[in-house]
């Protein structure tokens, strides 16, 4: 089998879901956001948090728009790269896959009802109601795609007879061990992003236009949302690492550079590898990496030795490790320092480096995420379908799949340039306080508010 | 009834409101430009895009939606077409992407840019061209399995005129379906120079789409004798195709009943489309995969119908709630919401 093809497969799969996931993080994490600030803006009566969840919600669509037409050309990639692999699995992941679109129908539905029915309904709860179907369907889709990521690495549900997977409990496929670590830190972590990334873009703006009341308000809403997520997600974390140790011992032992099976172990941090594989230049915390698996200092945790060296991951996804966990960390560390200054009076907390750091934290969340997903999946090799089928039987035999990345690359160069391009000018020409002024000037009368929403 | 004949009537029924929504979407796209070009986009753009911008999310839903269902009935499916469509596969999926995007992008962000339009309505065009190979691909003939090897003919393709008529059949359907459509949802707006003009453009596209279907059907068959014969059996449905055509014929030329005439249409093509699946049975790509041979594990079968109807549960009545909000609310068709 040509090993080229293979390659170019991966990295087609590869830069797809890369571009991919920064829009699906987007559309999972942004409506959660939205709701809470129309929320709070009906609750409060306070118009800006109305502002918010308007001005969000255009920026959103422009961005689902995105994720709509990449998540459509992964799932059809998924056959026209990986024949062999759908051939195979499809007998047992057609379930989540199937109601994944259901519940992005579900959310593609609702979308569109609340894009164009802001001022339809007197009761402005109504309007409000509309964003939990979004909300929901948004995160089922996150919840039923990552089931099928789980199977690809715990795969369960099936027995293997003759090459064919029979026998198939595909509710039990979807319930796999990986599933529940994987579904939660996913959901968290979107959310984390999300919330940094609207907390970076206000913190960003008051750095070049000064403070106002419609920022101010903004980042002490999303930097909450980061303090909770922050928290959950290092939990979900620790939890993934956990499952790990036990269930995919390979994975988190090429994380932590950790060779020998030993109890005891010490965690690793950065550092390099020279010839002979020792570890260089790294920071020990010594029996760390014990507790982490198991919650015990002198647990037994399995080395990358015991495996045969055809099946253990590249040892490079160390790096992409430690560093996700370090954003993780950060993120949730500038949290805690914003309301530290918040709530000790001396300080402010809108000081122009905090405000640096939080909008350096927008960038910082996404790079976490695909650091966090490169980790996932380079930590899975050589397996498409853990213990199963390797990557190199499942891919096309076409020699096309080069020119297609090429086209793919230039495509999503595209996307994204007009994607920013159309972003700036939507917003740029139209700040807030602009925009909040026209709209109180309006306040009252009914009909000046149609012609926003429309072409 | 067994799990692969429900799978395959979903998935064929899936497959014809794809064809529907997505044709008033492809065609609008097509028409946007063309009045652009014409200096006549003042008459309809806005009539448009009060339709399009709610729904264009749904029709996108429709299609991953057959081919998620396709894979999952039928997973053998996902090794012929997925090795043999790679190349127009992703062609269709590159033209799908740019569309979706530009589109949301010159709706919802920058407006009026022509570079956008132009993207908006040639791949209205291609996209549908580019999917129809799939349909011709399941003729049989194009595909070559050789050991471990699926390969496309190519040449075999691009000279065969089966697979050209049926392209042009996509096309010039399209178009009609979308005018008539446009026709119908400009009447209940009440904007009669916007009607005017997508009556025109319903009835000059009626007549290639009938003619090129006949041609279509010919050309069939000259390649799958079996195809050809099995619809000749079912010649009733396609009577009633005509006759529902002739119907929507009458009644677009009129120049009334606009909601009828559309019925008509989707009625005309609903018959065509299920005598041209029903012909194929029991092959899903002929001669490699039938519909028995491929189906995937009745648990798994079982599971999918569960799955379907408690979605069908979920979705008919959004469904419904949209097009109760933006297609049936006289006030917002008319722009006054």
């Amino acid at each position: 089998m040509d090993v080229d093809t293979v390659l170019w497969s991966r990295l087609v799969t590869g830069m797809t879901l890369g571009f991919h996931v920064i829009f699906a993080t987007l559309g999972v994490g942004i409506p959660l956001m939205i709701a809470i600030a129309e929320f709070i803006g009906i609750r409060k009566k306070d118009h800006h948090y109305t502002l918010m969840a308007k001005r969000w919600s255009r920026g959103f669509v422009i961005s689902v728009a995105v994720g709509v037409v990449t998540g459509t050309a992964i799932s059809l990639q998924l056959a026209l790269v990986w024949p062999n692999f759908m051939k195979l699995a499809g007998n047992v992941i057609a379930l989540p896959l199937f109601m994944e679109v259901f519940a992005f129908f579900f959310e593609a539905i609702f979308l569109g009802i609340y894009l164009y029915t802001w001022d339809r309904f007197k009761n402005r709860y109504i309007h409000w109601l509309l964003t939990i179907p979004i909300v929901a369907g948004a995160g089922m889709s996150a919840v039923f795609i990552t089931t099928v990521n789980g199977f690809m690495n715990q795969p369960g549900g099936f027995t293997m007879e003759g090459g064919q997977f029979t026998a198939v409990d595909p509710v039990q496929a979807m319930l796999n061990t990986a599933t529940f670590s994987k579904v939660f830190h996913v959901l968290s972590s979107a959310y984390l992003t999300s919330a940094a990334l609207l907390a970076g873009i206000a913190a960003f703006t008051m750095l070049r236009k000064g403070v106002s009341g419609y920022h101010k308000k903004a980042l002490k809403l999303m930097m909450g949302v980061v303090l909770v997520f922050g928290l959950l997600n290092t939990s979900t974390g620790d939890l993934s690492a956990k499952f790990l140790a036990e269930h995919q011992p390979e994975k988190l032992a090429a994380a932590e550079w950790h060779f020998e099976t030993e109890s005891g172990a010490d965690l690793i941090l950065l550092g390099w590898l020279n010839a002979e594989h020792e570890v260089i230049g790294a920071l020990h915390l010594p029996k760390f990496l014990s507790f982490l698996a198991f919650g015990d200092f002198n647990a037994e945790v399995t080395g990358l030795n015991e495996y045969p060296l055809d099946e253990q991951p590249p040892l490079l996804v160390h790096y992409l490790f430690d560093l996700m966990a370090g954003i993780g960390f950060a993120l949730l560390g500038i949290s805690l320092l914003y309301f530290l200054f918040v709530f000790w009076k001396k300080r402010n907390e809108l000081n122009k480096w905090l405000l640096r750091v939080i909008a350096l934290g927008a960038p910082l969340a996404f790079l976490g995420v695909e650091l966090g997903w490169f980790y996932a999946e380079i930590g899975r090799q050589p397996w498409i379908i853990r213990g199963y089928m390797r990557v190199e039987e499942a891919a096309t035999t076409s020699p096309s799949v080069r020119i297609l990345f090429f086209l793919f690359l230039l495509l999503y160069i595209v996307l994204g340039a007009v994607f920013v391009l159309v972003l700036r000018r939507l917003f740029n020409n139209n700040p807030a306080e602009a925009e909040m002024e026209k709209w109180m000037q309006h306040a009252g009368d009914n009909t000046t508010e149609k012609g926003e929403h429309e072409r | 009834m067994s799990y692969e004949l429900i799978g395959i009537s979903v998935l064929w029924l899936f497959l014809y409101g794809y064809l529907i929504v997505a044709s008033i979407d492809f065609g609008a796209g097509f028409f946007a430009f063309y009045a652009r070009l014409t200096k006549r986009d003042h008459l309809i753009n806005r009539l448009i895009s009060r339709y399009l911008s709610p729904v264009w999310e749904i029709t996108n839903v429709f299609f991953v939606f057959f081919y998620i269902g396709m894979v999952g009935f039928f997973p053998d499916t996902a090794y012929y077409y997925g090795s043999g469509l790679l190349v127009p596969g992703s062609i269709a999926v590159i033209l799908l992407a740019i569309r979706g995007s530009f589109y949301a992008f010159e709706n919802y962000g920058s407006k009026n840019n022509i570079v956008y339009l132009f993207l908006y309505g040639a791949t209205g065009l291609l996209i549908p061209a580019s999917l129809s190979v799939a349909l011709t691909l399941s003729e049989g003939g194009f595909i070559s399995e050789q050991g471990e090897t699926v390969s496309l003919d190519y040449w075999g393709l691009f000279t065969d005129p089966l697979s050209w008529s049926i392209v042009g059949l996509a096309i010039v359907s399209v178009l009609f379906i979308s005018g008539s459509f446009l026709a119908f949802y400009a009447s209940r707006a009440e904007d009669h120079s916007a009607l005017k003009l997508m009556r025109s453009y319903a009835l000059f596209w009626s007549t290639p789409t009938i003619i090129i279907a006949l041609t279509a059907f010919i050309y069939l068959g000259q390649h799958n004798e079996r195809h050809f014969q099995n619809m000749m059996d079912l010649w009733w449905l396609l009577a009633l195709s005509v006759g529902f055509f002739m119907t929507a014929m009458w009644l677009l030329y009129g120049g009334r009943r606009y909601g009828l005439a559309f019925i008509c249409i989707m009625l005309q093509f609903f018959c065509a489309f299920f005598a041209y699946g029903i012909g194929q049975y029991p092959y899903i790509l002929d001669p490699y995969i039938t519909i028995q041979s491929s189906v995937t594990s009745p648990s798994m079968g079982f599971a999918l119908v569960v799955v379907f109807i408690g979605g069908m549960c979920l979705l008919i009545p959004s469904l419904i709630l949209v097009f109760r909000l933006f297609l049936f609310d006289a006030d917002y068709v008319k722009g006054m919401k």
